[in-house]
């Protein structure tokens, strides 16, 4: 298990990254923490002639805020998030998810920007983040771009980054005071890729709710108005009118063929919906453990 | 043989880890730390193909010179592993494949470089024409006539079969028949370190040295031996700290004999460190066992009879030593576990498949026949409406019945089997536990409650393992013990410590004899050139084979010493004792440190007639009995069990075993909790699957999940002693009872969550997929009430 020859670049500026993309052409990966792309390499499943390492690019770890929203590049850790060192979209929103992900060593290294670019339907980041809306910021030859991540995620490890481009940044939306948000996730093991993740981002006094079932092999099944799935609005007593048919129904419209997989998804969803309904605290729910 | 027991540093003492200085420090020193100047890797053409025709070998012409194949391989036999037992074929396995492929990862070709990416780049560049047979990965199918055949000549894909009886018939007139299909998945065996293997040859002793991960280095030898037709002599193993074995480093791979004949072609030092790819998809297999189970009982429980066809995939080829049938001719010999009725029969089958060769895994057959009786001694409780513990009680053997020869005379030395499940059960609280179950979670798990016990026979010596017939058959155990100048002791022994502590254990057994402090004993293993012969280390062995070893040598050197000091005492022979490392005398005493300083350096002050064998000593030991110690215990569990997810959490793990005297009960707990959290692997999390083409499907650690530490809970560990009257101090071997009992007492109690809604899991692991396939099929038959959410019918 020892990577296949590549050469590597590790330039200091952002333009500096999309040159050496642009000229390796296909053969060319960016590299970020490295937490899947090493293995990756290791394992030869990625054989490129040239990575571009860029940990050295200084702009990429910043962190800024605007109306509404906090921008994190795209270089941002999970342990970052985690320990608060990089502000939080609302109390515990995303720390709490990234203290669920994988391992602290992994956390230590792995990053926002490569959890995303990389795509795996099962991360934490591209089902966390899509439930709450983000955008991603792109840079290429042609300059920059801005891209929702319901776009941006295109099929399983797969996103709409053209060729000499990469990402960023990633915007995420403040979540409001009156708003709640649900995540849970499945794994059969602390540290373990999900198997089922649903989430929840509903806010009874506006009467939105927005619902998210991922890790189904696919980018992440987002219910942009999940009103449909509680009998039509979000006020009080919510969670009780959790309709896990319509849930099931969406799975089922979105290619997931397996019954047993259609329930385990639906019932993660429904922990997610409790959770953000308030009706039971997530360290008492084993799933949820890991992401508390 | 009865030892006074003392406090302070021997037999008994809750003494801390010797070796813990070195390797917690991280100055072990393991196969990948070894470097040699000059030294090449070795990175392997493995088969993509689990059954195929080799057409043809490219290697690039560049390569040549520095890719071999079996074409190549002058003089290399091939690795024959063969049992005695009626009717076993043999499986000739060449060390690189010849005319066929048998398993995925099969070795094809070897690639030499100076760095192990270099290698592989060389090895991803020989191209391979493979004819693709059909694959077995199906071992009930493999068994069936007209199945595509592993071995052609052979006729059909068994490579053995066996029949035990006695007087099935009478039972099947009991009033209570309960029939299971039971199974335990594939596994890998995954310690911290993988193989690994440096070969060179020392022009001086005219040897080639071995390095390698081994917990047998003197059976290594031996098969290597017969595979290069070299004289053992010519050959020098040496196993340095190895990183956990379970049985995995017990078996003599292809890759060492590869390496042992590359070392010698090249004259050049040469490398092959396992990865983790290769270690799951190619080599450390074991545990896949299937069995059809029936249990005869009386209304009250009592065990009319058990009748059995037990199925185990042996892989592709019978592995060196212990070959291709430990497993399935175990499962017929141990099935009975710790009970006595009077009716048995059980049909064993090893079905050879495309898969790798099944290997002896900590526990070996003892946790798949464990597995299977316990899950249906559970399900012929539930039939009977009583609960676990009163069927088991009704069974176990009792201590009046001890030394207790069973159904399959397996002789049980000694052990009070019943106590062990009532002191499991004060400590697990049954009442309590089903007070909760009855009354609910409000997060809507279930709460059960598993049971399960086995005994462990350990250190089995000549008389069980000539029956096998197998290439290694342990004899008596040998040690040797030398005082050094300045009174310190160096200890000597074949077997290997990977794990079992032997640095600190082996020295408190000495210091039990001889009082030397465990502080001033260096415990030398690992290394032919200075160790006596010894099968090695398996069989929950080590502490009443060597560790009896090391007490007849120390008694030895305690008499030379005693026979020293009286002549320095000028006393009489019968009128000096030596006691707490002194030799004392009527009117005075004299030290250890005096006497070997006095032997090696002084000796024109003693006698002429002196005892010429000085103060070394190298003795060998047998218990009084070789039919093995057993050691048991009672597994007890609570688990909460989410229906609709199919997650489950260990909320309460309890153990009380009997594994003799101890020699370090610290030592024993640690032996215990590593074992449990291999058995929570079984249960839970560990499968090694194959798809319908015999490919692996777990290639990396994302794919083939162990335990980690927040899958492990902190057990309450009861032990109790019962001495075996058969070894020196009494102890008996618990090195395998952790991993035994886990994976049945976890099943028993999901079993006892999920029960009433009409789910039984019967095939390890107990995956969250499994059982909420079960509960849904349990609903769909409309077996129990609706629970929960029903959406997915609706939606199908």
């Amino acid at each position: 298990m020892k990577p296949a020859p590549f050469e590597i670049a590790r330039p200091r500026e952002i333009e500096a990254a999309v040159a050496l993309l642009a000229e390796g052409g296909d053969g060319a990966k960016v590299m970020a923490g490295g937490q899947s792309f090493g293995p990756m390499l290791n394992l030869r499943l990625a054989q490129p002639s040239l990575v571009v390492d860029i940990t050295g690019i200084a702009a990429l770890k910043s962190v800024r805020e605007e109306e509404g929203a906090i921008v994190y590049g795209a270089l941002v850790t999970h342990a970052d998030v985690e320990d608060g060192r990089a502000p939080d979209v609302g109390a515990h929103v995303l720390s709490r998810v990234a203290a669920g992900i994988a391992y602290r060593a992994v956390r230590n290294r792995g990053t926002m920007g490569g959890s995303l670019a990389h795509a795996d339907p099962a991360a934490d980041w591209v089902n966390a983040l899509s439930a709450l809306g983000a955008d991603v910021e792109i840079a290429g030859p042609s300059g920059r771009r801005w891209l929702g991540l319901g776009d941006f995620l295109t099929g399983a490890l797969s996103t709409a980054l053209g060729a000499g481009e990469m990402l960023v940044a990633v915007r995420v939306p403040k979540v409001p005071a009156s708003a709640r948000f649900g995540y849970a996730k499945h794994c059969r093991k602390v540290g373990e890729f999900a198997h089922a993740t649903g989430a929840l981002l509903v806010d009874p006094q506006k009467g939105t709710a927005r619902a998210l079932m991922g890790a189904i092999d696919a980018p992440p099944l987002v219910i942009a108005d999940a009103r449909e799935l509680f009998g039509g609005r979000v006020d009080a007593g919510f969670a009780g009118r959790f309709d896990a048919t319509a849930a099931a129904i969406a799975l089922f419209d979105a290619g997931v063929s397996d019954p047993v997989e259609r329930h385990i998804h639906v019932e993660v969803l429904r922990r997610a919906v409790r959770q953000a309904d308030g009706l039971f605290s997530p360290q008492s729910s084993p799933s949820s453990r890991s992401a508390a | 043989m009865k030892d006074v027991t003392q406090p302070g540093e021997g037999v008994g003492a809750r003494l801390p880890r010797k070796e813990d200085d070195r390797l917690m420090r991280g100055r072990g020193q393991y196969i990948a730390d070894i470097r040699l100047p000059g030294m090449q890797d070795v990175a392997f053409v493995r088969s993509p193909l689990a059954h195929a025709r080799i057409r043809g070998i490219h290697v690039p012409e560049d390569l040549k010179g520095r890719v071999f194949t079996a074409a190549d391989l002058d003089g290399v036999k091939n690795i024959r592993a063969v049992s005695g037992l009626p009717g076993f074929k043999v499986s000739e396995q060449p060390v690189l494949a010849t005319d066929k492929v048998r398993q995925v990862g099969e070795l094809i070709a070897m690639c030499v470089a100076p760095t192990r990416a270099e290698a592989e780049d060389m090895a991803a560049r020989v191209e391979l024409d493979l004819e693709e047979l059909p694959a077995l990965h199906d071992m009930l199918e493999a068994r069936k006539p007209g199945a595509a055949l592993v071995h052609e000549h052979w006729g059909d894909n068994v490579f053995l079969e066996s029949l035990v009886n006695v007087n099935i018939e009478a039972a099947f007139d009991a009033p209570v028949k309960v029939t299971r299909t039971i199974s335990t998945a594939r596994q890998c065996m995954a310690p911290i370190e993988g193989r690994g293997t440096v070969v060179h040859l020392d022009h001086r002793m005219d040897q080639l040295v071995v390095y390698t991960a081994s917990q047998m280095p003197h059976i290594v030898r031996s098969g290597l031996s017969e595979c290069l037709e070299l004289d053992e002599g010519q050959i020098r193993i040496i196993s340095p700290d190895v990183g956990g074995g379970f049985g995995y480093k017990a078996i003599l791979l292809s890759e060492d004999v590869c390496l042992a004949w590359l070392a010698r072609k090249l004259g050049a030092p040469v490398r092959w460190l396992e990865d983790r790819r290769e270690h799951l998809t190619a080599n450390a297999n074991c545990r896949e066992h299937h069995y059809e189970l029936t249990l005869y009982a009386e209304r009250d429980g009592t065990l009319r009879g058990i009748d059995c066809e037990a199925t185990v995939d042996s892989g592709a080829y019978s592995a060196y030593p212990f070959s291709a049938c430990l497993e399935a001719a175990q499962v017929a010999s141990i099935l009975p576990g710790p009970y006595d009725f009077p009716s048995y029969r059980c049909r064993t089958w090893s079905v050879a498949t495309n898969k790798c060769p099944i290997l002896p895994y900590r526990g070996v057959a003892r946790t798949g026949v464990c597995f299977a009786l316990e899950v249906a001694l559970d399900a012929l409780a539930a039939e009977l409406g009583l609960p676990p513990e009163v069927v088991r009680l009704k069974n176990l053997v009792r201590p009046e019945q001890m030394p207790f020869d069973n159904i399959t005379k397996k002789h049980f030395d000694s052990g009070d089997y019943p106590e062990v499940l009532k002191r499991a059960l004060i400590a697990i609280d049954p009442e309590k536990v089903r007070a909760r179950q009855k009354a609910g979670e409000p997060d809507g798990r279930r709460i059960g409650l598993g049971l399960s016990i086995y005994c462990e026979q350990g250190a089995h010596g000549t008389s069980v393992y000539s029956g096998w017939g197998i290439p290694m058959v342990p004899g008596h155990e040998q040690a040797g013990a030398r005082l050094t100048p300045d009174g310190g002791l160096e200890l000597r022994v074949g077997v290997h410590s990977h794990g079992q502590s032997l640095e600190t254990t082996l020295a408190q057994v000495a210091h039990e004899i001889l009082g030397i402090p465990v502080a001033r004993t260096r415990v030398f293993y690992g290394d032919t050139a200075m160790t006596p012969y010894s099968t090695g280390s398996w069989g929950s062995r080590v502490m009443v084979m060597a560790g009896g070893a090391v007490a007849t040598a120390c008694t030895e050197l305690s008499e030379r010493i005693r026979r020293i000091g009286a002549h320095m005492l000028q006393a009489d022979l019968a009128d000096v004792r030596f006691e707490n490392g002194r030799v004392i005398g009527p009117h005075g005493d004299v030290g250890v440190n005096e006497i070997a300083h006095t032997w090696y350096r002084r000796p024109q002050d003693l006698p002429a007639d002196v005892d010429g064998g000085g103060l070394e000593v190298t003795s060998g030991y047998k218990p009084l009995r070789d039919s093995g110690t057993f050691s048991y215990a009672t597994h007890a569990v609570v688990v909460a069990v989410d229906p609709e997810i199919g997650e489950v959490e260990l909320l309460d793990y309890v153990i009380v075993e009997d594994g003799g005297v101890l020699v370090n009960p610290m030592v024993v707990d640690g032996q215990i909790l590593g074992g449990l959290a291999q058995g929570i692997g079984t249960a839970l999390y560990e499968e090694m699957a194959f798809d319908s083409s015999g490919q692996p499907l777990a290639s990396t650690l994302a794919d083939y999940l162990l335990p980690g530490a927040p899958e492990v809970p902190a057990p309450f560990i009861g032990h109790m002693e019962t001495p075996s009257p058969y070894t020196r101090f009494g102890v008996k071997g618990i090195g395998e009872g952790g991993a035994i009992a886990p994976p049945a007492a976890i099943a028993n109690a999901i079993n006892d969550a999920l029960r009433p809604l009409g789910v039984e899991m019967m095939r390890s692991p107990v995956t969250p997929r499994r059982i909420v396939e079960q509960v849904l099929a349990a609903r769909e038959a409309g077996l129990v009430e609706k629970q929960g959410a029903s959406a997915n019918r609706s939606a199908a």
